[in-house]
């Protein structure tokens, strides 16, 4: 078992933003965890992956853009970020107009991932 | 081992938060050590000592508080979610110039940092969604 | 292997259906509150969990008990106590929660 100070952690991000506070608090331990320097890969699977729909403007709704969120993650060094082909598809999302820099995966290669991980934070 | 759980669930409008009780207490009976219990997102409401539900049902938060004192188990709810849903100490109470603070006995408000360290100093983290 | 755990009915919910795409060999399913209703015998769900003979297949006692459904889980799911809970954690490398 692991319990040096460094944990391989995998943030599974299945949660659209806006709906639940859930999609807003998950990015908020992604860049906690970033801080304390762990080994974080985040997996958008799911309705996670509206999460990185372009052109997001909740200026509307009077809460902060969950996509001027995720492009933070950038100033913290998180760049291993994966999103599900899968879940992309089912919901007509075009892979190359996504709103930050995610590789591409399918689901068995995220649930290779996870099975690789010390922690995972399913959110 | 040593175990943390993290729990998302607001007490008695979702089940999570009694599920992951009844954890702790099998995990301290089975010989595990709980490092932390991390209330994050609605289960900061688990942290309010207003809570007052009927004299025959389960009073959570008391529970919790049981299992604190009883065990030395370190309960913290995430500083950010807290304040949002209006659980506060007496120093945020003075900081924000509110009337009154409604933070329980043994339960401490602190940063998803304590999240992390509970992550890298635990054998196993179990979250308990909402 | 992991300990996937489920807590929402898979008649309301996706989760279920998630987790299930995502379980790899030999890993382990535990069925919790709503969860557990996936295990009610003669349902679309139960023969799923009937295909996915990959996966070891287990509900929370507590839970099935309150929602009258001892008499009718399928067979092949465990039907594990609080202290199994914990058992099936420390067994798995990992646990991963969907809800």
């Amino acid at each position: 078992m692991n319990t040096s100070s460094t944990k391989r952690m995998v943030l599974f991000c299945r949660k659209s933003p806006y709906g639940n506070a859930l999609a807003r608090e998950a990015l908020e331990i992604a860049l906690a965890t970033a801080v304390f320097e762990q080994d974080l890969a985040i997996i958008f699977s799911g309705d996670g992956v509206w999460q990185l729909q372009p052109q997001q403007n909740s200026a509307e709704i009077h809460v902060k853009s969950q996509q001027k969120l995720l492009a933070a993650f950038a100033m913290y060094d998180l760049n291993e970020i994966y999103v599900e082909q899968e879940a992309l598809e089912l919901r007509n999302i075009n892979h190359q107009e996504l709103s930050i820099a995610a590789t591409l995966i399918d689901r068995q290669k995220a649930a290779e991932l996870c099975n690789s991980a010390d922690i995972i934070l399913n959110f | 081992m040593q175990l943390s759980l993290l729990i998302l669930g607001s007490p008695y409008s979702s089940q999570s938060v009694a599920t992951a009780l009844r954890f702790a207490n099998a995990a301290i009976n089975s010989g595990h050590q709980l490092y932390r219990i991390f209330f994050y997102h609605d289960a900061v409401n688990c942290a309010n000592a207003l809570i007052t539900p009927p004299q025959d049902e389960q009073n959570i938060p008391e529970q919790w508080q049981q299992l604190a004192k009883e065990h030395n188990v370190d309960l913290v709810i995430c500083i950010a979610s807290a304040l949002k849903r209006g659980i506060i100490n007496d120093t945020e109470a003075k900081r924000y110039d509110k009337q009154a603070s409604n933070l329980a006995e043994n339960f401490e408000i602190s940063g998803l940092g304590q999240l992390v360290d509970a992550t890298i100093h635990s054998d196993r983290l179990i979250t308990f969604g909402p | 292997m992991i300990l996937h755990t489920i807590n929402k009915s898979p008649f309301d919910n996706h989760s279920f259906t998630e987790c299930l795409q995502h379980c790899q060999p030999n890993c382990s399913v535990l069925l919790i509150e709503d969860g557990v209703y996936a295990a009610q015998q003669k349902t679309t769900f139960s023969d799923i969990i009937s295909q996915r003979v990959d996966i070891n297949f287990y509900a929370l006692k507590a839970d099935i008990l309150a929602r009258g459904l001892e008499a009718t889980t399928l067979s092949s799911v465990t039907i594990i106590d609080d202290a199994g809970f914990v058992e099936l954690a420390v067994n798995h490398h990992t646990v991963q929660s969907w809800f």
